[in-house]
């Protein structure tokens, strides 16, 4: 193991309170692979790299290289700059003979080596002159240059073709990838921080994904494809695909999570299921006041029930229509059986306030009511946290998931239910 | 002549010199150890000390230490030229080292830069272009003091220090017009000369080590680098020359490689920094008790006289070069001429030409209360026009095209666009002029001609009076302290604020 980051936090002051960019955050880079980290701007991405790189400390956590923990910048990891960082007062030689001299090496040494590494990547004939005479691709190939001629073990990319035209960024890519599929680097991993999904699938092994706020490492996706990568090729656009969902779909639950997963909205199960053999009826897209005149009610009042299929992953909704999801459209078309088990599978992924309370049950049995509005009262004013108690109640009972005494005013855990069948 | 002119500037190189080791050894305590706040309190405050006054001081003690011989009037002058360029250059230095780009600083901190090569490699070239217009500009001031050190040691002793300054108080005493027209000229070529020898190359060169390049600025040029860049000769030893002495550096360091020094707690330093400062003020107090409350009020009074001329006379230098400034700034090409013309004007020592005021106040029997203020800002006005201009020029195209397209003209644009974006400028001259106009003030409530003695009511005069008499120290203690208070209270009240409001609301 090259590089092992182990429950790294940082957080920034911002006016008053601490903001907490990043909060247990492991990962590893190992040799000979290529790691791409990606996650939504301003997610963190860049200060991980710069925690890794030694620039700056993590408040919590270790980052150890080759066993060694990392207390400052280390020989052996070297970095490429989003915004280049070339001295502009020394020529490109000198900009690339910088962290050779920083070693020691004599120097007629580090010129000869400077030269070669500027002739790998393609720069020969410029050695004389000055980052501002450089076009932006030509500096960046400078940064790859000055951070390659160190031989590091670990070359960290920050955005490296982030600042540039879509056309150099591929020309440089392509360059960089060849030579190190060719093992001309004596670098043995590279770990890559970009925004840039593409760019990732393009180059990487793996990717892993910054997800939430304060940010960790949510998903690893595994990018198993030989190269060359071709990005029209189908198992190329489907891992894009997947990537870009990992990315979009973690942020919108995590938005849910502070409130609407809390706040459930008011939808009785058995509207809900009406109403999703009403969209299946129509071939599963509708558009919405038409939906509403079918049912007989009025557009705000298919919200809840809209949200409530959203929200369980049954539905989706888009300028102004609505479709039903694969899933959606299977449980429309569920028996009452299939449908009762399938409503709780989906309960118990996408409502963490069901899973939260299902684990309770698993463990206890048994728990008051009281309980659990309680703790609604911690994220929801009381008349709301009383009507989202209602809902829960309702949508678990329905899937079989809880029982309800209620002269004891108690939750419990159905018979069966822990063995995992559903009940009569 | 020739000679007198030679050692002046002579001088001025050693002052030059002695500033920028100065500037190298005090920048980088100040921005990289503990004793920052300390460090740049210090800077602070000398910076606000009316140099002029200290020079009378130093004078006598260095007289003191070399007895019957030019070498301690020789050193007085230097130091009075060091102390009008130290501070500026130190400060300058240190905003550098505090506004490095961050990723020049990440990579200079990634690669693992040894300290000497971080310093070598990225602090010294990344302050370059600031430190180079700074020595300039307080060149510009230090031609003044050394011109009114020389004056001063003719003035108290018989050893005399040659040079321009005291050849225009020998011709100045006999009244002789022909005598300090030819001084005049001889200081103008003096300029004119570090100026193309010096300066202008230097600023040509420091453009390579600008970091961000703002387009629309035409690049300095000189035709001295030009022709030393075409010789090849010169080319190569430069050349030669200084990758010799990096290498050197960078191997010296390798060997000497000190291990990180366990950091020593601050409070001794403190502690003893406090004493020492407590001793001082102690000392002072002793110094001042015999003149009694009554003294202290005067020269509280004499000050408050000399502070209205400073601001009245800034208001109107305002009032009359700022539109001037940004009409001229509207005119690119007739502004860089003008800027040139400006720089001379602004170098030339104004004190050597009061004498010349003083025949023409005697003439025409006007009060030097009123004239002593167009005296003081005779030196200093050029500040205000400089930066009004300088602001003026840095009006961003598309405003000025915005400003255009809605119809803004007359009033209006001058009220919604020009004063506005060159605000942030006009602060920084004013408080340039303010604190030469001060200074200038000691020498400028006071002046003669041909025996005939014009004084101002003023601190000025009171410090520039003190300074002459043998053994009256603590006038010219007080003196000195009174005006250095006002300079601060004026730092603190107002030209602080202006500033702050030119960052916060105004800068582009």
């Amino acid at each position: 193991m090259l590089l092992v980051a182990k429950g790294i936090a940082k957080a920034y002051q911002t006016g008053e309170k601490p903001f907490k960019v990043l909060e247990g955050v492991d990962l590893e880079v190992r040799e000979g692979e290529i790691v791409a980290l990606l996650g939504r701007s301003g997610g963190g991405k860049s200060t991980l790299l710069r925690i890794l790189a030694g620039l700056i400390p993590p408040d919590a956590g270790e980052v150890r290289f080759r066993g060694r923990p990392v207390r400052g910048p280390v020989e052996g990891v070297a970095m490429v700059f989003q915004t280049f960082a070339l001295f502009p007062w020394l020529s490109v030689l000198e900009n690339v003979a910088l962290g050779l001299e920083a070693r020691g090496v004599p120097r007629a040494e580090r010129l000869q080596k400077a030269r070669e590494a500027i002739a790998l990547i393609g720069l020969k004939g410029f050695e004389d002159a000055l980052p501002k005479e450089l076009s932006g691709g030509m500096k960046q190939r400078v940064g790859f240059a000055r951070a390659l001629v160190v031989e590091p073990l670990v070359l960290l990319l920050d955005e490296a073709f982030s600042a540039l035209d879509p056309l150099t960024a591929e020309g440089l890519r392509g360059d960089f990838l060849d030579l190190w599929l060719a093992g001309r680097l004596s670098t043995q991993a590279v770990l890559l921080v970009t925004h840039n999904i593409e760019e990732a699938v393009a180059l990487a092994d793996r990717a892993l994904i910054l997800q939430g706020s304060p940010a960790r490492v949510g998903r690893e996706i595994p990018i198993p494809l030989p190269h060359p990568r071709d990005p029209s090729d189908p198992p190329f656009r489907a891992l894009v695909e997947e990537i870009y969902m990992a990315l979009t779909e973690r942020e919108v639950v995590e938005r849910h999570l502070e409130e609407e997963l809390v706040r459930l909205p008011e939808a009785p199960v058995e509207r809900l299921t009406s109403l999703a053999e009403a969209m299946a009826a129509h071939g599963g897209r509708v558009d919405l006041p038409l939906l509403a005149e079918e049912e007989g009610l009025e557009v705000d009042e298919l919200f809840p029930l809209l949200e409530a299929l959203e929200l369980l992953g049954f539905a989706r909704m888009e300028r102004g229509d609505v479709e039903l999801t694969p899933a959606g459209r299977a449980w429309a078309e569920a028996t009452s059986k299939e449908r009762q088990v399938m409503f709780a599978e989906h309960l118990l992924r996408r409502v963490p306030l069901m899973s939260r309370l299902h684990r309770a049950l698993v463990e206890r049995k048994a728990v008051p009511e009281e309980r659990v509005l309680e703790w609604l009262r911690d994220h929801l004013p009381e008349p709301e946290a009383k009507r989202v108690l209602g809902v829960i109640r309702e949508w678990g009972r329905f899937a079989g998931l809880l029982g309800y005494d209620d002269r004891a005013r108690t939750l419990f855990l159905p018979e069966g239910e822990a063995s995992g069948q559903s009940p009569g | 002549m020739p000679e007198y002119a030679l050692r002046t500037a002579f001088r001025m190189g050693l002052a030059l010199v002695f500033s920028i080791l100065f500037t190298f050894l005090y920048a980088p305590l100040a921005a990289k150890t503990r004793l920052e706040a300390l460090l740049v309190a210090l800077l602070d405050i000398l910076q606000s000390v009316p140099i002029l006054g200290f020079l009378a001081a130093t004078v006598g003690a260095l007289a003191a230490l070399f007895p019957g011989r030019a070498l301690g009037f020789e050193l007085a002058a230097v130091f009075a030229v060091f102390t009008s360029q130290a501070w500026n250059m130190a400060f300058s230095f240190y905003q550098s080292l505090k506004t490095l780009p961050r990723e020049l600083d990440e990579a200079a901190r990634l690669f693992r830069l040894t300290p000497w090569q971080r310093f070598l490699r990225l602090e010294v070239p990344f302050a370059l272009p600031g430190l180079v217009y700074n020595a300039m500009m307080s060149m510009s001031g230090g031609w003044f003091f050394v011109v009114a050190s020389e004056a001063i040691a003719v003035g108290k002793t018989e050893v005399d220090l040659p040079g321009i300054g005291s050849y225009m108080a020998v011709a100045l005493a006999r009244g002789d017009l022909a005598a300090l027209g030819l001084a005049a000229l001889a200081m103008l070529a003096v300029i004119l000369l570090y100026d193309q020898l010096l300066f202008r190359p230097l600023v040509a060169w420091s453009q390579r080590f600008k970091y961000e390049e703002r387009p629309g600025q035409e690049p300095a040029r000189s035709w001295v680098l030009d022709l030393l860049r075409r010789t090849r000769a010169v080319r190569r030893l430069a050349e030669a020359g200084t990758t010799w002495a990096l290498e050197a550096l960078l191997r010296a360091e390798r060997r000497f490689q000190v291990s990180q020094s366990p950091s020593l707690p601050t409070w001794p330093l403190y502690l003893l920094l406090g004493l020492f400062a407590a001793w001082g003020l102690w000392e002072l107090l002793a110094a001042l008790r015999p003149l009694g409350l009554a003294q202290v009020g005067q020269a509280f009074y004499l000050g408050f006289l000399t502070l209205l001329r400073v601001l009245g006379i800034m208001l109107l230098a305002t009032l009359v070069w700022v539109p001037v400034g940004i009409l001229l700034g509207q005119r690119p090409r007739l502004a860089a001429r003008v800027q040139a013309l400006l720089q001379l004007l602004a170098a030339f020592p104004a004190n050597l030409l009061y004498p010349f005021f003083a025949y023409l106040l005697l003439r025409f029997h006007l009060s030097l209360e009123v004239f002593s203020a167009f005296l003081m800002v005779l030196g200093t006005q050029w500040y205000i026009l400089f930066n009004a201009m300088a602001g003026s020029m840095a009006v961003p195209e598309d405003l000025k095209e915005a400003a255009k397209s809605l119809g803004l003209r007359g009033w209006a644009l001058w009220r919604r666009l020009l004063l506005p974006a060159s605000f942030p400028y006009l602060v920084t001259g004013l408080i340039t002029a303010s604190g030469g106009t001060w200074n200038a003030s000691i020498v400028a409530e006071v002046v003669a001609w041909r025996g005939h003695t014009l004084e101002a009511t003023g601190l000025g005069s009171y410090i520039a009076r003190w300074t002459l008499e043998e053994g009256q120290g603590p006038h010219l203690l007080l003196g000195i302290a009174v005006m250095s208070l006002y300079v601060v209270a004026l730092n603190r009240l107002l030209w602080r604020r202006l500033y702050r409001l030119a960052e916060e609301r105004f800068r582009l």
